[in-house]
């Protein structure tokens, strides 16, 4: 049987979390900034897990279900306005799209 | 069995170490793919093959191509040059400063010890909770597919396009 | 008997309120009616009172202070010395009103509803008023209360034309000076009261010769004080620049006030409190010692002045340097008399040289005048007379009469305090006659342009008649005051005769010097144009530089203080708050650039700290 102290998952989740925060505050492009969200995503639902494996309750995996669902509709609705920013920037640049400077 | 967790673990950190760093979209996309199976794998050995098979057909099925074909849609020219004019090493320095901050206090705060995990939740127990005590999250959930739905295709609609159209 | 009185005093007042509130609504005709009567009534009261006049009488109006150990009541005291001050006051105040309403008609320089000639009644008014307190108060307090107002009344009247910024300069500087003198007297009344218990005139008079010996510190302290706020008020050394600068002011308000009336509050307030100062010789020598300079002072700065007025306003301050001088030889029968005789003759003088200027459109420089002898002959004969008895001329004048008894007084008490007397006679008449002859004899440079109204020729008229005729009235008047002063030990009438004929061959010989400079003006320009006659002659013009002293002195230190005391560290406090809202502004807003990056670099550093926070705890 898989023990794994469950601390350890979530200095895992910890880790792949703040990789991507990393990605989020250093990157420019906005694709990227996007697939660095998708993985801080990702990190929560390893935490629920092993939330939920530690309590031996199916709570935490709804949860990431539900993770999921939310991620796929961020992502549609985000890649849209990638178009629409694209059409209007001409580039996808963070720094570009700052209208609401000041 | 232990090591499988590990070793899907330090898959997972070099594969989203690489998408965060990589200029080339697509690369990125595809170091993105990796990180997700080696996170089914991690979901796998922590008690939930279930939901090591929905990451899989969802996230890197879907959504994964899904991005893909946006990435490829827009045909942004030059793209992997001027990405690499942005990404001068200077740029790492204060988010990895922070992050290490945020990293060493997670640590401190939560230790290093703990109960064991990797007992594995049956799939009927999630269904059953799914649908009896979290219904309503599911029904908002379908509501919150249906929005972005509506939304994705109004958006869509580039503005040349809407003066073509005989509405 | 007592209401007549308060009659006299009040009736002003109602003048004053009532031009003040419905002025603007009347037509011209009614204030100028309004303003004479209320002085009209005024008089007749006065008359009534001088009549029937028998021992003194105190009466009060209600009680107006009362606190644990100080109790003031609101009262007026007519004795000798008042009455003469409120005869004075009130008659003079007459006949300038009736000069004033007809010369003064077409002086409404603003629109109706701020309108000029009410407001000119309804200030005259208020300053007769004020004048009245000032000399029936029984009590110092009253006194004072009638001192400031006068004070202020002359200060709106100075600067009655007030859309000229330089009438207004000079309206403060005269009420700036002024308090100068009325700190020093207010000081000089809370010792009074401090050392005596009540500032009762009467009972002060009283108590301070059984209190202190003559000499002594506190006494000669509080002559002093006293003094120094009658200098200010009456424009002697060293608080006398206001004056000349004052004739800023209408004709009538220079008669009114800078001639007859307030500026001799002063000299009555010295002759009131005769008992104070009587046990302050030192005090007394000093304002002897103040009037001798002064006459001299302003004798020749007189010699030299162009304006009609400033001659007229020189007059004045070396008029009423007699006045002291003979306050501080202990004459004070003399120094009253003499207040007497020169109301009458200034207020013709100024009241003449007013139809002068108005028949000139307003033309005041002398050396602009010339040949108006048969084209003014009414100004020509009143002002002559007014020089004459200005200049004491022997026997027909009134001012004869007064300033032989002050220059009687100064021999018996001091030799060169009557030589200084002496050459101010000689002065006197040779600028008086030269204002004379410059005005009303030569070659016609301006012409004639409005001849006198009738009430104006009224009012001259009448003050010529006094000024000839007071002086006969010397002995009943030294009768009456016998009552409220000490006798004078002087010497002999044989040694009085003498220095009357002294006199009189000096202020004639004046005359003379006055008609060989206006003859033979040839002589007079080749020194003018020596560079000690340009010095001498500029000296002279501006009062012995006084303004220029004052001002080095004092004007500029204070600005500089003031100038640099604007932004102290207050100010500063108030503005550094508000200069710090708008740095934190300029800080925050800095933070708000619209990029993404920026924001999630926050939540990362907000997450940092919290999880700090919560890690604390734990």
């Amino acid at each position: 049987m898989i023990s794994v102290p469950t601390n350890h998952a979530l200095i895992l989740a910890a880790v792949i979390f703040l990789i991507g925060a990393v990605g989020v505050t250093a990157r420019r492009n906005l694709i990227f900034v996007l697939m660095s969200v998708e993985i801080m995503l990702n990190a929560t639902a390893i935490a629920f897990i092993a939330a939920a494996s530690k309590w031996h309750q199916p709570d935490g995996q709804v949860f990431v279900i539900f993770i999921l669902v939310t991620a796929s509709a961020e992502v549609a609705v985000g890649l849209t306005l990638f178009l629409r920013i694209y059409h209007g920037w001409k580039n996808l640049d963070a720094d570009e799209v700052s209208l609401m400077k000041g | 069995m232990n090591w499988y967790f590990y070793a899907s673990g330090i898959v997972a950190v070099i594969a989203a170490l690489m998408v965060v760093t990589r200029a080339n979209a697509m690369h990125a996309l595809l170091y993105l793919v990796t990180l997700f199976l080696a996170i089914a794998s991690v979901f796998w050995t922590l008690g939930a093959p279930f939901l090591a098979a929905l990451q899989i057909i969802i996230y890197a099925g879907a959504i994964m191509v899904l991005f893909v074909f946006v990435i490829m849609m827009l045909n942004i020219p030059n793209e992997a040059q001027r990405e690499r004019t942005w990404l001068r090493s200077l740029i790492w320095v204060l988010p990895a400063f922070l992050v290490l901050i945020l990293l060493i206090q997670f640590v401190v705060a939560v230790g290093t010890k703990g109960a064991p995990a990797g007992a594995v939740i049956a799939s009927k127990a999630v269904g059953r909770s799914l649908f009896t005590e979290y219904v309503i999250g599911v029904e908002l959930a379908s509501l919150l597919l249906l929005a972005a739905l509506i939304a994705a295709f109004h958006f869509g609609v580039l503005p040349e396009r809407l003066e073509t159209s005989d509405d | 008997m007592g209401i007549l009185l308060w009659l006299v005093v009040l009736l002003p007042f109602a003048g004053a309120l009532t031009l003040m509130l419905f002025g603007a609504s009347m037509p011209k005709k009614a204030s100028g009616a309004i303003g004479c009567t209320s002085i009209g009534l005024s008089w007749i009261a006065a008359m009534a009172l001088a009549v029937s006049f028998r021992h003194p009488l105190d009466t009060t109006l209600y009680p107006w202070i009362k606190i644990d150990g100080f109790q003031v009541g609101m009262g007026l005291r007519l004795d000798a010395l008042s009455l003469v001050m409120m005869s004075i006051v009130t008659f003079v105040g007459f006949l300038i009103h009736l000069y004033s309403s007809q010369s003064m008609y077409e002086e409404d320089s603003l629109p109706r509803s701020l309108g000029g000639y009410h407001r000119f009644f309804a200030y005259m008014n208020l300053f007769v008023g004020s004048m009245l307190v000032l000399v029936l108060a029984n009590n110092l307090l009253p006194l004072y209360l009638g001192w400031e107002g006068v004070g202020l009344c002359s200060y709106l009247l100075i600067g009655f034309w007030y859309k000229d910024r330089a009438n207004g300069y000079a309206a403060q500087k005269a009420f700036i000076v002024t308090r100068v003198g009325d700190a020093a007297m207010a000081v000089g009344l809370f010792l009074i009261f401090y050392q005596l218990g009540t500032l009762n005139i009467q009972r002060i008079l009283a108590l301070a010769p059984m209190k202190w010996t003559p000499g002594d510190t506190i006494v000669t302290a509080i002559a002093l004080l006293l003094m120094g706020g009658a200098i200010g008020k009456s424009a002697q050394l060293p608080l006398q620049t206001w004056l000349p600068d004052a004739m800023a002011g209408p004709t009538p308000v220079s008669a009114l006030i800078h001639a007859a009336t307030m500026v001799t509050a002063g000299v009555y307030l010295i002759a009131r409190t005769h008992v104070i100062f009587s046990l302050a010789p030192q005090a007394q020598l000093i304002v002897a010692i103040i009037g001798a300079a002064t006459l001299v002072y302003a004798g020749f700065s007189a010699l030299v002045q162009s304006d009609i007025k400033r001659v007229l306003a020189y007059s004045t301050i070396s008029q009423i340097g007699y006045m002291f001088l003979a306050l501080g030889v202990g004459a004070w029968t003399a120094a009253m008399f003499h207040f007497v005789t020169h109301a009458f003759f200034k207020a013709l003088l100024f009241l003449s040289a007013g139809i002068i200027s108005d028949a000139l459109h307003h033309e005041r420089d002398l050396f602009k005048m010339g040949g108006l002898k048969n084209r003014l002959p009414v100004a020509y004969w009143t002002f002559l007379i007014g020089v004459a008895s200005l200049s004491a001329l022997p026997l027909v004048t009134a001012g004869f009469y007064s300033k032989d008894a002050i220059l009687f007084a100064a021999w018996s008490s001091s030799r060169i305090l009557w030589a200084a007397g002496i050459i101010g006679a000689l002065i006197t008449s040779a600028y008086a006659f030269r204002a004379f002859f410059l005005a009303f004899y030569g070659d016609l440079k301006t012409e004639v342009s409005k001849l006198p109204g009738a009430l104006m020729k009224f009012a001259v008229v009448v003050l010529a008649f006094f000024s000839i005729s007071a002086g006969f009235a010397k002995n009943p008047f030294e009768g009456l005051l016998s009552g409220v002063f000490p006798e004078l030990h002087l010497s002999g009438h044989s040694v009085e005769i003498t220095l009357a004929v002294i006199s009189s061959l000096w202020a004639l010989f004046g005359v003379y010097l006055a008609w060989v400079y206006f003859t033979r003006p040839e002589l007079s320009r080749a020194f003018g144009r020596s560079l000690v006659g340009r010095r001498l002659h500029h000296f002279l013009l501006t009062g012995w530089g006084f303004d220029w002293l004052y001002d080095r002195l004092f004007v500029r230190p204070f600005k500089a203080i003031a100038f640099g005391n604007s932004s102290d560290f207050v100010d500063k406090f108030f503005v550094g708050l508000g200069e710090l809202a708008e740095y934190g502004n300029l800080a925050l807003s800095a933070t708000q650039t619209g990029k993404l990056r920026n924001y999630v670099t926050g939540l990362l550093i907000g997450a940092i700290v919290i999880a700090a926070i919560v890690m604390l705890k734990l």
